[in-house]
């Protein structure tokens, strides 16, 4: 059972996560204006073209019912597209990974790094998505709750950097990245009740919805941003927390396996 | 073990599935030693090379380096290490300079120190005008140096070189091969590997040479090869019809000859009476000339290609 051997991470993982602050830095407006065309668009079109022919969802109008799982949404991608396409390239074509290993880091520093990297991707973009959410009006809580929403940004971020890496580490090539987008994140996209409650749809899709990370997360963010009452906010927390421990582990290990020969 | 290893292998093996790598192979290296791995491709060299800077597990054997085992202190053993590998993996992401500052960063080195003495190796390894450039702007000549200028960023006790000058220009080569002697007058302990036998005869105190994971034989360059090939060859280019009666002829003769194709090898340590003997042989072509390692490696390894 080496996939789930406990892995050796120090604190030399924040080395990785310099490497990449400062690649990044580079660009850094070009790549925050990628991250959010797509999701402000989402939230101000569908909020505003489909809203105005809706009344209230769930009490709350429709932008204000999106808005929440939309931040999630943006966390999401940003953390998956970093770990998949990003963290390919620096471990298969530009060699990164062997050339950070020749020093005194090893695979559990260097993939805990960029676990830790890829939800600070989540951090600014999701930041940024909640900010504009915040000016907008659409947040009906105390402004004491931004600071668990940028806790929650941040573990769904390290969730789906783990999971992402996961199949990075047995992905053969650029190519079956999108079988993850098409096929894993766009139905946790679609089904995790970001654009619509799941009430009218048959039991199994509701129950496929609950074993979703995204979905526990969209429902823990709407009860931070707009009162919506949530049973089990204890139990949604603990479901991603799970999920961001297995992937985790998971993806050090099936890195090593990967890369050491 | 002697104070004056600084790396010791025991019967070091290294399997992958069912390939074996490297099979059972014991060597030691001294403290300001330059050595060297000789071997054709897959014979095991880079694979050794692995293992000695931890990044490669060994499947069965012991290794220590400076009294470390490789399999309990990576971390320290990779802090005292510099390693050029055969694959250039400098960060393409990062400029020249950046990138030497950002490797130094692995080692905890403080930025001020790392910027002073990464500008110190560009210098170095002529490379000071490139400071700012883009890793794809730079030649392959100036990759390879500045993979070495990386792998000095911690100030290593031990230098691995897999391969330093493949591909380069004779001008890139030799000033590699002038700035790794100074190196070595630095005392730091060096190990490389090599296909080239002048790289070999150039650097090394002492080689290795290994075909199938083995090692075949190992010592000074210079000795190794007047112990087993003699201090002078004679290259005779045949025309194939006369091969089979100047064998014959030369059977008469005392000394080592070795035949590939249309070229005889003749080896001896008296030159002269070489080649008064064989005179009245007729060739298309002569060449005498010193005995060198790629007659020994040639030699010890065969001629058949190794793909």
């Amino acid at each position: 059972m080496t996939t789930f051997k406990i892995p050796d991470i120090s604190w030399r993982a924040y080395r990785v996560w310099q490497r990449n602050r400062d690649s990044y830095m580079r660009f850094y407006k070009a790549n925050i204006l990628g991250n959010l065309g797509e999701p402000l668009m989402y939230l101000f079109g569908m909020g505003i073209g489909i809203g105005s022919y809706l009344g209230l969802i769930e009490g709350v109008s429709y932008m204000e019912f999106i808005a929440p799982g939309l931040i999630m949404g943006v966390a999401m991608y940003s953390a998956s597209f970093e770990c998949t396409f990003g963290a390919f390239t620096r471990m298969a074509e530009q060699k990164t990974y062997d050339g950070i290993l020749a020093t005194p880091l090893n695979v559990g520093d260097l993939v805990a790094g960029e676990i830790l990297w890829g939800a600070t991707k989540s951090l600014i973009g999701g930041s940024v998505m909640l900010f504009v959410i915040y000016v907008a009006g659409l947040m009906k809580t105390s402004i004491l709750m931004l600071l668990p929403m940028l806790l929650l940004i941040f573990i769904i971020g390290l969730l789906f950097s783990s999971l992402s890496l996961t199949f990075t580490a047995l992905c053969p090539s650029y190519d079956f990245f999108n079988y993850f987008f098409t096929l894993i994140l766009a139905p946790m996209f679609f089904f995790s009740g970001i654009f619509f409650p799941l009430s009218n749809f048959p039991e199994w899709v509701k129950t496929a919805s609950k074993f979703m990370p995204l979905t526990h997360a969209v429902n823990i963010a709407r009860s931070l941003l707009s009162n919506m009452a949530h049973s089990s906010l204890i139990f949604s927390t603990l479901i991603l927390v799970v999920f961001t421990t297995i992937f985790g582990i998971m993806s050090i290990n099936l890195i090593e396996k990967r890369i050491i020969k | 073990m002697s104070s004056s290893e600084i790396i010791t292998a025991k019967n070091l093996t290294k399997v992958y599935g069912k390939t074996i790598a490297v099979s059972g192979i014991s060597f030691s290296i001294n403290r300001g030693e330059c050595y060297g791995f000789l071997g054709p491709n897959g014979a095991g060299k880079t694979t050794t090379m692995k293992m000695i800077h931890c990044f490669s597990p060994m499947t069965a054997g012991k290794l220590t380096v400076t009294e470390m085992d490789v399999r309990r202190e990576q971390r320290k053993i990779k802090a005292i290490m510099g390693v050029v590998p055969q694959e250039e993996n400098l960060d393409p992401d990062l400029k020249v300079l950046k990138n030497l500052i950002v490797y130094a960063r692995y080692f905890d080195i403080p930025v001020k120190t790392a910027e002073e003495r990464a500008i110190e190796l560009l210098n170095f390894l002529q490379l000071k005008d490139k400071m700012n450039s883009k890793i794809g702007e730079l030649s392959g000549g100036m990759k390879r140096r500045l993979l070495i200028a990386r792998s000095l960023i911690n100030n290593p006790k031990i230098l691995i070189l897999d391969e330093p000058t493949t591909g380069l220009d004779p001008q890139a080569r030799h000033l590699i091969w002038q700035r790794l002697r100074l190196l070595k007058k630095n005392g730091i302990t060096m190990i490389l590997t090599t296909h080239y036998m002048e790289e070999a005869s150039q650097l090394c105190d002492r080689v290795a040479i290994i075909d199938k994971g083995k090692i075949l034989t190992e010592g000074e360059p210079k000795k190794l090869v007047a112990d087993n090939i003699g201090t002078e060859v004679v290259e005779i280019r045949l025309e194939d019809e006369n091969q089979e009666a100047i064998l014959e002829q030369l059977n008469e003769f005392n000394f080592t000859y070795e035949r590939a194709g249309d070229t005889l090898y003749l080896f001896s340590n008296n030159g002269k009476e070489l080649l008064h003997s064989i005179v009245d042989v007729k060739h298309s072509q002569l060449l005498h000339r010193p005995a060198t390692m790629e007659d020994l490696f040639l030699k010890l390894t065969g001629r058949g290609l190794r793909e």
